[in-house]
């Protein structure tokens, strides 16, 4: 059980929930997340936006039954967080490291650019994020000490400089993290992409969530949902 | 915790509470909640003979209180399976039940009988599995099909054998009374329910192979009934499953009958869900002076 300290709406359907869960995790690692208590059946899977071992975050877009439950609840209130579950990004010893986030897919990269650099002080850290309205969600990523670059509507991997990316990260529509990957083939940049499947379990045991890769399938939840791009785009 | 102590085919659970097959993995994947021999027994992912990918497209997709799943028997073969987890399976003190499906007669048979030289408690043939095409379900809709793969695996089985049925037979029961005549020691009740899902917005069927296992508490009602029904035309041990989600669940269960219960979906929402069934039931036991769990078995 987690309290939630805020639930902000950052304007197109996204929200910021700011809960107390002081719990460890790495970036690119999710939870599976319910605000209720029988009903809806399955919790969801978010990401972590941010943990600074205080608190836990989660930037998450209203879709359905369950974001709906969510983007009503207010401060006080219980939420249950089953995690961090998944593998999270690997640590980039690479100097220059590129960021690609794609709408809600932005989520996880925030807590990853603020360990990066955290990591190292020197790093060149560069955050692609493309969203198709305009929103406050932007805003959240800005106090990060990185370069930001944000684009509204049209794809942002047009923007990106895949020559000098360095280690590519991407959290987004599968379509947009194959480009990102197409595009920097040229480079040989090592791209890693967090892939987005339904869930039920979370921990491995259903494989409702198996993800098929040049190694065999993989279960998003535990091997995944972190990816070396090779491995997923490969057919 | 003796008052849970329940007999299942002649081996001694610590309690009624099995994980069902294909919600606990092998049994390890649970363990940041709770310690796997919490449970009376485990029940693998369904096997089959040959390595199976699983289905294409989409696997899960929830329902109101439901879960529709098109896993499709994904596993790494009986023989993969034997040597990469039995031994990690026997380590934990839970009755290790190895869940066996096939696509045709062979494959059962040759199945088991790799078995036949591990270590297991209890083979769990499962003829119900909605999610691969040519098979499973096929040999559990009539009781002549059902009652011939019971007796020939039998036939060559040396580990006791519990058969898992359909509830998209059209009696259920009667496939029972079929596999206990052919030698089941046991029957397992229920699987999945046929069951699927249309997007509409792409006006096409949400699974690849259109219909869908239904799971969860959306089934419990029927599931219940058809554990009632079956507990009173056989006199084999029934173990009870569908939509359990609480101690009160299993409870209901027990009381229409079943020697055991088995947990599936609820884990997924509640990852404890295992051990809480079992102190749950405990408690029941003590709070109304019941020496042993078995005293409320079938008294509805
Ligand atoms: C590893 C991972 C991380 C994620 N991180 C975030 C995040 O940080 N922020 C965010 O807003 N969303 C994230 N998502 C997507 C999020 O899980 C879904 O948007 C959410 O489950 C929708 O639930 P709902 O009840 O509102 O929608 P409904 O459509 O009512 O949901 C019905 C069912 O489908 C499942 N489902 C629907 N859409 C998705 C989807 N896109 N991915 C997986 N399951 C889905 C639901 O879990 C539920 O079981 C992530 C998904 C995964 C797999
Ligand atoms: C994701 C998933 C995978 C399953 N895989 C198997 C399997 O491999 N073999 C089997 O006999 N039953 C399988 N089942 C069926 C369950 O063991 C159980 O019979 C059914 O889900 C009903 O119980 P429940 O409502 O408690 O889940 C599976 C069910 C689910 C939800
Ligand atoms: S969600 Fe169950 S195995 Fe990944």
């Amino acid at each position: 059980m987690a309290v939630i300290i805020e639930n902000k709406n950052l304007g197109d359907g996204m929200f910021l929930m700011k809960t107390d869960c002081t719990k460890k995790s790495t970036p690119g690692q999710f939870y599976m997340v319910r605000g209720w208590d029988r009903y809806p059946l399955l919790s969801r899977p978010i990401s972590i936006f941010d943990w600074d071992g205080m608190t836990t975050s989660f930037l998450y877009r209203v879709v359905g039954e369950g974001t709906e439950i969510l983007s009503k609840m207010t401060k006080g209130m219980e939420v249950t967080l089953h995690g961090p579950y998944g593998n999270g990004f690997p640590d980039i010893l690479e100097d220059t490291v590129t960021l690609i986030g794609g709408g809600i897919g932005t989520a996880p990269l925030y807590h990853t650019a603020k360990e990066l650099r955290k990591r190292d002080p020197k790093k060149n850290i560069k955050l692609y994020l493309g969203f198709e309205n305009k929103s406050d969600a932007a805003k959240a990523f800005e106090e990060l000490d990185a370069q930001v670059i944000v684009r509204c509507g049209g794809y942002i991997t047009d923007h990106v400089d895949y020559e000098n990316a360095g280690t590519i990260l991407t959290c987004g529509p599968e379509i947009m993290m194959k480009t990102a990957y197409e595009r920097s083939k040229p480079y040989e940049s090592k791209v890693y992409v967090s892939m987005e499947k339904r869930m039920a379990c979370g921990v491995g045991a259903c494989l409702g969530c198996t993800c098929k890769t040049e190694g065999g399938n993989k279960r998003t939840c535990k091997e995944g949902p972190v990816f070396e791009g090779g491995e997923v785009f490969f057919e | 915790m003796s008052r849970l102590v329940t007999k299942l085919v002649g081996y001694e659970m610590k309690n009624p509470v099995i994980a069902a097959s294909g919600t606990y993995g092998y049994g390890e994947d649970y363990k940041g909640y709770y310690e796997p021999d919490v449970l009376g027994g485990i029940s693998s992912k369904g096997l089959t003979l040959n390595p199976k990918q699983g289905n294409e497209g989409i696997r899960l997709w929830e329902t109101p209180s439901g879960l529709l799943n098109s896993i499709g028997l994904e596993n790494p073969g009986v023989k993969a399976f034997a040597q990469g987890s039995i031994s990690k399976m026997k380590k934990i003190n839970s009755m290790l039940i190895v869940n066996l499906g096939g696509d045709n007669l062979e494959e059962y048979l040759e199945g088991a009988s790799i078995l036949n030289d591990w270590d297991i408690d209890l083979i769990e043939l499962n003829i119900s599995c909605p999610n691969v095409k040519a098979g499973g379900m096929a040999f559990g809709m009539q009781c002549e099909s059902a009652g011939l793969i019971t007796r020939e695996i039998k036939k060559i089985s040396r580990h006791p054998v519990m058969v898992k049925l359909s509830p998209n037979a059209p009696s259920i029961s009667d496939i029972a009374i079929s596999c206990e005549e052919n030698g089941a020691d046991a029957v397992s009740l229920v699987n999945t329910f046929q069951g699927m899902a249309i997007d509409i917005r792409n006006k096409r069927a949400v699974f690849n192979n259109v219909y869908a296992g239904l799971s969860g508490p959306a089934i419990k009602p029927i599931a219940l009934r058809m554990v009632h029904q079956t507990a009173k035309a056989v006199s084999i041990p029934v173990v009870g499953l569908g939509g359990i989600s609480t101690w009160q669940d299993a409870v209901e269960f027990i009381m229409a009958g079943a020697t055991a219960i088995q947990i599936g979906t609820g884990n997924f929402p509640n990852p404890n869900l295992g051990k809480e069934i079992a102190e749950g039931l405990e408690k029941y036991c003590e709070d109304n002076g019941f020496k042993n769990i078995s005293e409320i078995r079938g008294i509805i």
